[in-house]
């Protein structure tokens, strides 16, 4: 079987000294932490061993020996392989290499071998074994290098949480190895400033690698999170008073996106000031993706304000805001006038027409003196709608969705009218249909039924028929203008809670993660032969395979309360043919709908 | 280290370079045409013709500068997604394969299977409308369940060689698989 030993690239050009690891169970393989140098005393190896065992949970041994010989140290080769008989192990590996070479040369001990006696004919045997294992040692043995700090820090996808469940296989050979990597980090503390009795080199062995704003960050984190939980648990309570709880309040606040984005503001803020630190790599990717895109957004929000805020641009927005919407009641009732007459060219039935047009026009009266009422508060309502935006862009956009529904809340009353007379009309058509033909719905049934009607009944539904069939143009030609009316707004309005969406659940932290530190979100591996001298055996150069950037979207995008279209493309037509309400947009909330 | 001259399922030239970097390594790579000079020239002169014509009758510079654009984008997305210079099989024993693509900008991708969940390397023949393919794949495994193909990955799929050089790499890669 072959061998194969992950060593790290930092003991390359360490001193002779012993190997310390762990050996993979069920796959024939060694991965190397560290080399403990000469001169040490074996006790106190087994002592630091143990030691470091029990704080990281790793089944570190000692592998074997490292020996790289520089000039005086001629004895240490013979030394080195008399300690096997101290460390007690399956396998004893000897490692080798010569100054000025690159390739590697392994021995392997087994067990059986140290407890033969030292006899001339069993050293002949030992002699003849070795050279055995000389003469197929390229092929019994694979050196896999790597780069530990990367290994240390890198997350395999997809991701397996550490579950230890019996039933499943064990995780693959090289997820074992990063994982053994990762989690031996307090092996890496020992760096060669500490005094102790031991001397080790590993990645972090020139000296222990932290960064200054990292520490005080962390510092200065936890009095802010019990802030934040603090100023949580008191709006909390306002939220939960009774007098919000009343059915109308609650209808209108989960209809309204500025409530339904700003409690999802504070779930996300509950999550940050949790005073846990977050175990897994999942949720602490879930944790910095959140508070990234938190401040990008707030960012984004002072920005706007500081430009809304200077050189009086919320005048002009007012100024421009009572004009445009008499524009727009100009247009429609300009658009009904020119409904009331002859359309295109169609020949509308003149009573129902006028009734239809003036009751629209009516309404659009009455619009129309509510924003004259509401001007002079415009621009106090803008000044103070726009100071909203420093919680976040999300916020000044979910309030621009909402003004905007308001401020077009006619628009959506004329097409609930019209729909609503429309499919009255195409139902009772349906049905008189059915009735000319002599046929009648089943409801028991769902199906269509022969039924035969007296003369009466015939008489009367034909002449209903007739009416409604004449009639059906005129409403439709209202219905088609005002559905169009109204898909006009809900796209603008899909269009802003789409941003939002997209603001909110993009994993800005992943992605630049990915981009400026792309071995921490790996993959898979990918290998590269070095090349080596002939007659040593098979070194290969393990690097990370980064992860490709729409797998990082997918899988770390936060889960919003996104609105998505509801019907498809088949169904939505079929309904505005029909003449049903449609709510393209569907919000995914818990509990109202 | 040969170098045969193959050809790939079409007829154009390809050729096939093995190596082997010792008893339980081994790299094969086959390598494709690159960008012939010939074909960017009559694409880049036919686009600017059509956009000189649009200009003559348009009289609007904006064609103009458009075209360039539209034939540098062009250009730089397919060397850079489109077209593959070559593609390697490492079949590293008792450890995995590695398939990898490298494409004319020098951009590479890679794929790794380790050897758990590995079942075999084959030859499949597909029927595609009038002719018979023969392509190599990798038969994987579910580690659970070893008696069962859980799916298939072709190799060599830009480049498609014909079935002397999939023999070839065939028998190579059995031999290191039997080993182990």
């Amino acid at each position: 079987m072959v061998l194969k030993i992950f060593f790290p690239q930092c003991c390359n050009r360490a001193d002779s000294g012993l190997l310390v690891g762990r050996w993979i169970s069920g796959h024939d393989s060694a991965v190397v932490l560290a080399v403990i140098h000469y001169p040490f005393i074996p006790g106190q190896v087994k002592q630091y061993i143990q030691q470091m065992q029990a704080q990281s949970g790793v089944e570190l041994s000692v592998l074997g020996s490292w020996s790289l010989p520089k000039e005086g140290q001629e004895g240490m080769e013979s030394f080195l392989r008399d300690l096997s008989t101290i460390f007690p192990q399956e396998r004893w590996l000897q490692i080798k290499r010569q100054m000025g070479k690159t390739g590697f040369t392994c021995e392997i001990l087994n067990r059986d071998q140290n407890d033969q006696h030292d006899d001339s004919d069993n050293k002949k045997k030992q002699e003849k074994k070795k050279e055995e294992e000389e003469g197929e040692e390229e092929e019994k043995v694979i050196f896999v290098h790597y780069e530990q700090r990367k290994v240390m820090l890198s997350q395999l996808h997809p991701i397996e949480n550490g579950v230890p469940d019996p039933k499943t296989e064990p995780p693959s050979e090289l997820r074992q190895v990063f994982q053994t990597v990762a989690r031996s980090q307090p092996l890496f503390f020992l760096d060669r400033y500490d005094d102790g009795p031991l001397k080790s080199t590993h990645w972090q062995s020139e000296g222990r690698e932290a960064s200054i704003i990292m520490e005080l960050l962390k510092q200065a984190s936890v009095p802010l999170c019990l802030l934040i939980s603090w100023l949580l648990s008191v709006w909390t309570w306002i939220c939960n008073v009774r007098i919000f709880s009343l059915y109308p309040l609650r209808f209108l606040s989960s209809k309204l996106s500025t409530c339904v984005q700003l409690s999802y503001r504070t779930e996300h803020l509950r999550t940050l000031s949790s005073a846990k630190p977050a175990t897994g790599h999942t949720e602490f990717m879930r944790k910095s993706n959140i508070l990234v895109s938190f401040l990008i957004d707030v960012a984004l929000g002072l920005l706007l304000i500081s430009w809304l805020y200077r050189d009086d641009h919320i005048r002009m927005l007012a100024n421009t805001l009572v004009p445009a919407a008499d524009h727009v009641a100009k247009e429609l009732e300009e658009l009904l006038q020119w409904l009331m007459g002859a359309p295109a060219g169609l020949k509308m039935n003149r009573a129902l027409d006028q009734v239809l047009g003036r009751f629209f026009l009516y309404h659009i009266h009455l619009w129309i003196s509510y924003i004259h009422l509401m001007s002079p508060f415009i621009e106090g309502i803008l000044w103070y709608g726009g100071l909203s935006a420093c919680l976040g862009l999300t916020f000044a956009l979910s309030l621009l969705s909402d003004m905007v529904a308001l401020l077009t809340f006619h628009i959506y009353c004329f097409y609930v009218y019209g729909a609503r007379l429309y499919c009255l009309k195409i139902y009772g058509l349906s049905s008189l249909w059915r009735l000319f033909r002599g046929k009648k719905w089943n409801v028991l049934r769902q199906r269509v039924d022969s039924c035969s009607y007296d003369l009466d009944q015939l008489f009367i539904g034909t002449l209903l028929f007739t009416i409604l069939l004449f009639l059906l143009p005129t409403t439709a030609l209202y219905y088609l203008v005002f559905t169009l009316l109204r898909l006009g707004v809900v796209l603008f309005q899909g269009i802003l809670h789409l941003s939002v969406d997209f603001i909110n659940s993009f994993p800005l932290f992943a992605m630049g993660l990915r981009i400026c530190r792309s071995y921490r979100l790996g993959e898979g591996v990918k290998f590269r032969v070095l090349c080596e001298e002939p007659g040593t055996a098979l070194h290969l150069l393990m690097e990370i395979n980064p992860l490709k950037c729409s797998t990082v979207v997918q899988t770390y995008r936060t889960p919003t309360y996104s609105c998505y279209p509801k019907d498809s493309w088949a169904a939505l037509i079929k309904k505005l043919f029909v003449g049903e309400l449609i709510y393209p947009w569907r919000h995914k909330s818990t509990k109202t709908d | 280290m040969e170098d045969e001259t193959y050809t790939d399922i079409n007829g154009k030239a390809i050729s096939l370079d093995c190596q082997s970097h010792s008893g339980l390594c081994r790299e094969f790579t086959v390598s494709s045409a690159k960008v012939s000079i010939g074909k960017v020239m009559v694409y880049t002169c036919s686009v600017w013709l059509f956009a000189y014509a649009v200009f003559f009758f348009t009289q609007n510079t904006a064609v103009l500068s458009c075209a360039i654009l539209i034939t540098l984008v062009g250009m730089m997305f397919h060397i850079h997604f489109v077209k593959v210079d070559h593609e390697s099989l490492l079949v590293i024993g008792s450890l995995g394969i590695q398939v990898s693509s490298s494409y004319a900008s020098g951009r590479e991708t890679t794929t790794f299977i380790e050897m758990s969940r590995i079942k075999d390397i084959v030859i499949n023949e597909a029927i595609y409308m009038h002719q018979i393919i023969y392509y190599l794949c990798v038969l994987l495994k579910d580690p659970s369940e070893p008696n069962a193909v859980s799916s298939v990955v072709p190799l060599f799929q830009n480049s498609k060689p014909r079935l002397n050089c999939l023999v070839k790499v065939y028998k190579s890669c059995q031999e290191i698989l039997s080993k182990c």
